[in-house]
């Protein structure tokens, strides 16, 4: 409690990417599940940034800054792939995604 | 102090992420938008405690702004109603993927507890006034990651156009 170390960070980040690990599986929201996504890369930022910090090398936040870039690519196409599917089918839940299914 | 900023942090971290992924709370994406928005929040805050003043400021512009914002105007061009967004069925294969993960985030941070309280990594964090974040982020990204930088550009670029020709409203008209 009383000092904060290096696996405190690790294990907030840990929470982190188990609760978006499980927005991933247990949600059927397409925008919820890419959220989801968003807070587990917050989670390995958090870890790099931790591991920067903690051996007073900077390359783990330039690292971080490339998962941000990362991150900005990946929601504008995901949110893009999105519209695009529910012009077609009208829904957002990807349980009702089935057409390669048949 | 610090701890007590941190304690306070972290709790507000989890909290709000958990809002993002729960049902109970996260039912309505807008809502879940918010949840997320303050998690970057706290997280940009955590990244000013470990002194990565820059990272902070990216994290708010970037993702608590921009991203957001995408995620937002998503949400609104959706315009989904009460209906479309399904109930919240709790079956047992659900139960089942959670506690599965939740079991693996445990183990994980045991050993992330006990491994790392040895003698190398028990040290606290290092925090001296002498570790100047924007100078050695962009000494780095302008020397030893100018190429991993120079894609990046052509990864947004990329997903740009990548972006617009998927969400153009004639997408696919020939297709169906």
């Amino acid at each position: 409690m009383a000092e904060i170390t290096l696996s405190h960070y690790l294990v907030l980040s840990m929470v982190l990417f188990g609760l978006g690990l499980v927005g991933v599986a247990v949600r059927r929201n397409a925008i919820i599940m890419m959220m989801s996504v968003e807070l587990m890369l917050n989670a390995a930022n958090l870890t790099l940034v931790a591991y920067s910090h903690h051996h007073g090398v900077a390359s783990g936040q330039v690292v971080a800054f490339f998962v941000m870039a990362l991150a900005a690519a990946e929601a504008a196409v995901g949110l893009a792939l999105l519209l695009a599917v529910y012009r077609h089918l009208r829904t957002v839940n990807i349980d009702e995604m089935r057409q390669l299914r048949r | 102090m610090e701890a007590i900023t941190f304690w306070i942090l972290a709790a507000g971290t989890t909290m709000s992420a958990a809002a993002v992924v729960l049902p109970p709370f996260g039912r309505n994406p807008v809502h879940a938008a918010f949840a997320l928005a303050s998690t970057l929040f706290f997280l940009a805050c955590l990244f000013v405690m470990l002194s990565a003043t820059f990272l902070a400021a990216i994290q708010i512009l970037v993702y608590a702004s921009a991203i957001m914002v995408l995620f937002v105007f998503v949400i609104m061009l959706l315009n989904l109603r009460k209906a479309d967004l399904g109930e919240v069925r709790i079956t047992g294969m659900k139960v089942v993927t959670a506690m599965a993960i939740l079991l693996l985030v445990g183990k994980v941070v045991k050993v992330a507890w006990t491994g790392s309280h040895g003698a190398a990594a028990s040290a606290s964090l290092r925090s001296g006034p002498d570790f100047d974040a924007i100078g050695s982020v962009g000494d780095l990204l302008f020397r030893q990651f100018l190429l991993p930088f120079e894609m990046t550009s052509v990864l947004l670029l990329v997903a740009v156009i990548g972006a617009v020709v998927v969400a153009r409203r004639r997408f696919g008209r020939g297709v169906e």
